[in-house]
């Protein structure tokens, strides 16, 4: 028995479809399964690869880069369908994923098993046929554990559930690199690492937004099991570690000075707005503080990448902006 | 649902076959791109040597 299951209302939409696979036909539109594969999550997964294959210091074509690029994107569309698979009965008590296609009945959960499990086999086989098996190998890795060791296992059992699980999200720039260069470098190692930890501040601070949320859904988010202060202590002590991981290729010579500046400045943001959300003087002004972390964390990774990848370029083209 | 039961078996409602045919041109277009992908990473992989084989 998981803890989502233990007490939650499922007499409602996540009981839908069931129904609906004995008596009627598919009410599912293409748009339902482009949610299904959260295609705001693969945004994010697809920019970090591109920036992890492109920074790699071999040349890719630019036909097997895109290829690449669309078997790992196509990969995190599978991961979000799978994890919307198993997470049906969690996401039909929470109001911000009740929605989705399969709490509503509008894709059944077989389905959705189906449409997951193909794209994950099929981007995991192309990609190691297009690029190589090294980060073929990374995909499939990635997408077990995202599904398994996040999902089924973690998101269920423990607070810790982001922080281990996190790892899932840090590996697309990993296996851009590999696509390029068939291994792992110290580099690609640096990108995992910062997205690594910048994920338990990102998730916390929507999960302080949303802690009724995960408390209807049973999910032992941080600050439903150890309370705000605890959350926001951690979100603090996350946030100081990102600031010199986040500016560790810059500190260890792997980009120039516009990285490291970036980098610095906006972890200096960071940790100015993660001190707001421990410092708010009401639940609701913490509320916001929490949110406009949130949304900082997003621009913040966006950002970093962004400048790492502008900063190698300018490398390459006129041999500036490395310390090393 | 009894609406919708025919003699003839089910009939889909107007809106069920709009989003059936969306989801058979989605398919349809989903595999026509791969052809083409497969074709261009064959040719820029293979290149001309595509026409090299042991006979």
């Amino acid at each position: 028995m998981s803890l989502a299951t233990e007490g939650a209302d499922l007499s409602g939409p996540a009981t839908a479809g069931p129904s609906r696979a004995r008596l009627e036909p598919s009410i599912a539109g293409v748009e339902d399964y482009i949610e299904l594969m959260k295609p705001r999550v693969m945004s994010l997964v697809v920019f970090t690869a591109f920036v992890g294959l492109l920074i790699a210091p071999v040349h890719v074509h630019p036909v097997i880069g895109f290829a690449s690029l669309l078997c790992i994107a196509i990969g995190a569309g599978a991961s979000g369908a799978l994890n919307m698979w198993y997470d049906a009965d969690v996401d039909a008590v929470m109001k911000r994923t009740h929605d989705r296609p399969v709490p509503k009945g509008r894709i059944l959960p077989g389905e959705a098993l189906a449409f997951g499990m193909t794209l994950a086999v099929g981007s995991v086989v192309v990609l190691g046929l297009v690029a190589n098996w090294a980060a073929a190998s990374l995909l499939a890795f990635t997408i077990f554990f995202y599904v398994v060791v996040y999902t089924i296992w973690l998101k269920r059992w423990t607070p810790q559930n982001i922080v281990i699980g996190g790892a899932a999200g840090a590996f697309p720039p990993m296996i851009g690199w590999a696509a390029a260069t068939g291994g792992i470098g110290a580099e690609s190692l640096l990108l995992f690492l910062i997205i690594f930890f910048w994920t338990p501040p990102h998730f916390w601070a929507l999960a302080l937004y949303r802690t009724d949320d995960y408390a209807r859904a049973r999910i032992p988010m941080l600050p439903v099991v150890s309370g705000r202060a605890e959350t926001q202590r951690q979100i603090m002590l996350y946030s100081l570690l990102l600031v010199p991981v986040g500016a560790a290729p810059w500190l260890l010579g792997y980009a120039g000075v516009l990285f490291g500046g970036t980098a610095l400045a906006a972890g200096f943001l960071f940790v100015v707005l993660a001190w707001r959300v421990m410092r708010p003087s009401d639940l609701k002004s913490g509320e916001r503080a929490a949110m406009r972390l949130f949304a900082f964390s997003i621009l913040y990774l966006f950002l970093l990448f962004a400048v790492l990848l502008i900063d190698s370029r300018l490398s390459a083209h006129f041999g500036i902006g490395y310390a090393g | 649902m009894d609406e919708q039961m025919h003699e003839n078996g089910v009939v889909l409602t107007k809106e069920q076959l709009r989003r059936r045919r969306a989801r058979s041109i989605a398919i349809a277009l989903s595999l026509g791109a791969l052809v083409v992908l497969f074709y261009v990473i064959t040719i820029v992989k293979i290149g001309p040597n595509v026409l090299t084989r042991p006979m």
